[in-house]
């Protein structure tokens, strides 16, 4: 149950975290969290409202830098940048939707794969066949990945024009682009009705084991059936802390986790 | 997964129209370089036989008026590109039109004294303009990338005002308010059948076109994707791997380049280089005229070129009927013209949110959904 204080192997693989701290001020929003996401698994953050999880992905990412503590990739130190984060192999989908409402669906796929992309500029500003080529080739990529979501139909239509669940799966789409080893997702579910919870759980689950790449999820949400149907073992963030850490069976019997949602049932405090 | 991909299907049903999307435009005119030249070299015959059109009214004022719309047009493209695409709001681009103003004006006279007048100076001119618009837009560019919003436009509001006061402070390169005068080179030698002003159209025909053809080239690659993004939502475009601040240095740079070589053109045209052509106010005209045009629009950029020269025009024509004073007549010159772009602006926002191009659009759409619906 107790966060590893030792030194991750690096055969171990997989991000993860030491220590880490942030400080808004005089408020601690985390302090001394340690936690690790191996390849492979689906690995979920709760906590209560203000717990700080938004904040640990901001650190992730880059957004936010921590004040102490250190991260490593598979083994190696890492110093993230927003912009660099999908060539370290690391994807993330925002809270809300996070699309780019002027560009069509396709093309917001296609800005996710940036990372891969190589025209250079003269060859842009020439339209060399490379560029042609290689826009080709991305336009067919992201029309795979748009169908493999069930969302091709859309490609041609601006994001603002469709419903939300289908403008979710669009946004997991454009993250896949970016052929991440770890996708990082938060509140996926925000927003969704059953049925699509239901299909976004078949989704996560079958993240790791697609193409080949056993990526990681990292999966902060509130809907608490789906968190505990998919995460193989979840984090549990209390005031900035790391209260509890298990199999989701551990974390539900957990007293302090019970607490820490004030002592409500924790399917209730999920809603 | 099947479960979900029916589901997935049977709620769609309704998108059927769109589900075309991953099929790509055939033949060689699919690929963007031909379709774009093909549009360059149909705008090239076109205007070629506009100017020798215009040349046969025996008004070389026509002529003249063509040139300078090729030399605005170089300018709102950039602008249009970089305000409406990129989302960088500029107030400096009159000040970048007079950089390449300049920096032609001193190439011409430079080549001049050493006794070159040949046609190729003008071109040499042109060039050094753009070079000199380019490393100024660079540094503009490096700033502006840290700014946003009001900051970016107080800043090159600042550019606008300064860069014409430095042309009066150091007035023994630029001969302060009353500017650079040269004679711009032409290829004289058979006057008969090339009048200067069919010259200096012929000259704007080929800048603007090169313009207009390298930013749609630019806007249909991976980077005009880019540009959009970071102009649409600068955290999703730094999550989707786009470094921000390269981007939009680049297309500072770009449209910099664009607007130096209009001013180079307006230089080459007018003959000349003086800093009350270049003042804060032809930044704001710039600007009004690639929103009426149409933000964002290339084809939008081409109706703001047309407006910065017909309605001027216009206000002279107006002033002119009234039978002024001269000195109250020279007043209402100048502030008149300003005054009705104002007024159009505010038409057409009204009118049309999306400029005249998003208009034309509009009615063409109409048009063909008529014109479809009367053939089924
Ligand atoms: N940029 C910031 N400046 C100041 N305080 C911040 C900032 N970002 C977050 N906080 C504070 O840090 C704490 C943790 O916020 P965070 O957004 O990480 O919570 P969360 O667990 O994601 O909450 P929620 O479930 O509501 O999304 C909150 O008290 C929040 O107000
Ligand atoms: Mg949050």
């Amino acid at each position: 149950m107790s966060p590893p204080t030792g030194d991750p192997s690096a055969a171990d693989g997989g991000l993860s975290l030491r220590d880490i701290g942030v400080r808004f001020g005089g408020l601690v929003a985390l302090e001394g969290v340690s936690l690790q996401v191996r390849p492979g698994r689906v690995v979920g953050v709760i906590g209560p409202n203000g717990a700080g999880k938004t904040t640990l992905f901001n650190v992730v990412c880059g957004f936010v830098k921590p004040s102490t503590g250190s991260m490593t990739v598979d083994g190696r130190p890492f110093q993230p940048r927003p912009h660099r984060l999908n060539a370290d192999g690391i994807a993330r989908t925002l809270q809300g939707v996070g699309l780019f409402d002027h560009l069509t669906v396709v093309e917001n796929v296609m800005a996710g794969a940036t990372n891969e992309a190589r025209t250079g500029f003269f060859a842009g500003l020439l339209a060399l066949p490379g560029s042609d080529r290689e826009e080709r080739r991305l336009r067919e990529f992201a029309m795979e990945l748009l169908a493999e979501l069930g969302v091709a139909a859309y490609a041609r239509a601006y994001p603002q024009t469709l419903p939300y669940a289908v403008r979710k799966r669009i946004a997991v789409a454009r993250a896949l682009a970016a052929r991440p080893r770890l996708m990082l997702l938060d509140e996926p579910a925000g927003g969704l009705g059953h049925d699509d919870i239901q299909e976004l759980g078949a989704l996560i689950r079958g993240l790791p084991a697609r193409g080949g790449l056993n990526c990681a999820v990292m999966l902060v949400e509130h809907h608490m059936d789906l968190v505990m149907s998919v995460c193989d073992e979840i984090n549990v963030l209390d005031f900035g802390r790391l209260i509890a850490h298990g199999t989701p069976a551990e974390v539900k019997a957990n007293p302090k986790v019970l607490e820490a949602y004030l002592g409500a049932d924790v399917e209730e405090a999920a809603a | 997964m099947t479960a979900t991909e029916e589901v997935e299907n049977t709620r769609t049903q309704g998108a059927t129209t769109l589900a075309r999307a991953s099929t790509v435009r055939g033949g060689a005119f699919g690929r963007t370089l031909v379709r774009h030249a093909v549009y360059a070299l149909v705008a090239i015959v076109v205007l070629i036989v506009l100017t020798s059109a215009l040349a046969g009214t025996g008004n070389t004022f026509l002529n003249y008026q063509l040139a300078m719309v090729c030399a605005y047009l170089c300018a709102t493209a950039g602008l249009t590109f970089l305000t409406g695409i990129n989302g960088q709001l500029s107030l400096g681009h009159g000040a970048l039109m007079a950089t390449g103003a300049y920096g032609a004006a001193l190439t011409i006279r430079a080549l001049a004294d050493r006794g070159i007048e040949a046609v190729w100076a003008v071109f040499v001119a042109l060039l050094v303009g753009v070079l000199a618009a380019l490393v100024v837009g660079a540094v503009i560019g490096a700033a502006a990338a840290r700014l946003r919003g009001p900051y970016l436009a107080g800043v090159t509001t600042v550019i606008a005002i300064v860069v014409p006061a430095i042309t009066t402070t150091f007035d023994g390169i630029f001969k302060g308010d009353q500017g650079l005068s040269f004679v711009t080179p032409s290829p004289g030698a058979v006057p008969a059948l090339l009048s200067n002003e069919e010259w200096q159209a012929y000259l704007g025909i080929g800048c603007a076109v090169l313009v207009m053809f390298l930013l749609a080239n630019l806007i249909s690659s991976r980077f005009g994707r880019q540009f959009r993004a970071v102009a649409n939502d600068e955290v999703a475009a730094k999550l989707s791997g786009i470094n921000i601040a390269r981007t939009q240095v680049l297309a500072f740079v770009v449209s910099a380049g664009c607007a130096g070589l209009g001013g180079a053109l307006m230089a080459a045209i007018t003959q000349q280089a003086a800093p009350g052509a270049y003042s804060l106010t032809l930044s704001l005209y710039l600007l009004m005229a690639i929103v009426i045009g149409g933000l964002g629009s290339l084809a939008g950029a081409v109706w703001g070129a047309l407006l910065l020269v017909a309605l001027p025009d216009l206000s002279t024509r107006i002033t002119d009927s009234l039978e002024l004073s001269p000195d109250l007549a020279q007043k209402l010159d100048g502030n008149l013209a300003l005054a009705i772009f104002g007024l159009f602006l505010i038409i057409v926002m009204i009118v049309a949110p999306g400029g005249i191009q998003g208009l034309v659009r509009r009615l063409s759409g109409r048009l063909s959904a008529r014109r479809r619906s009367a053939g089924s």
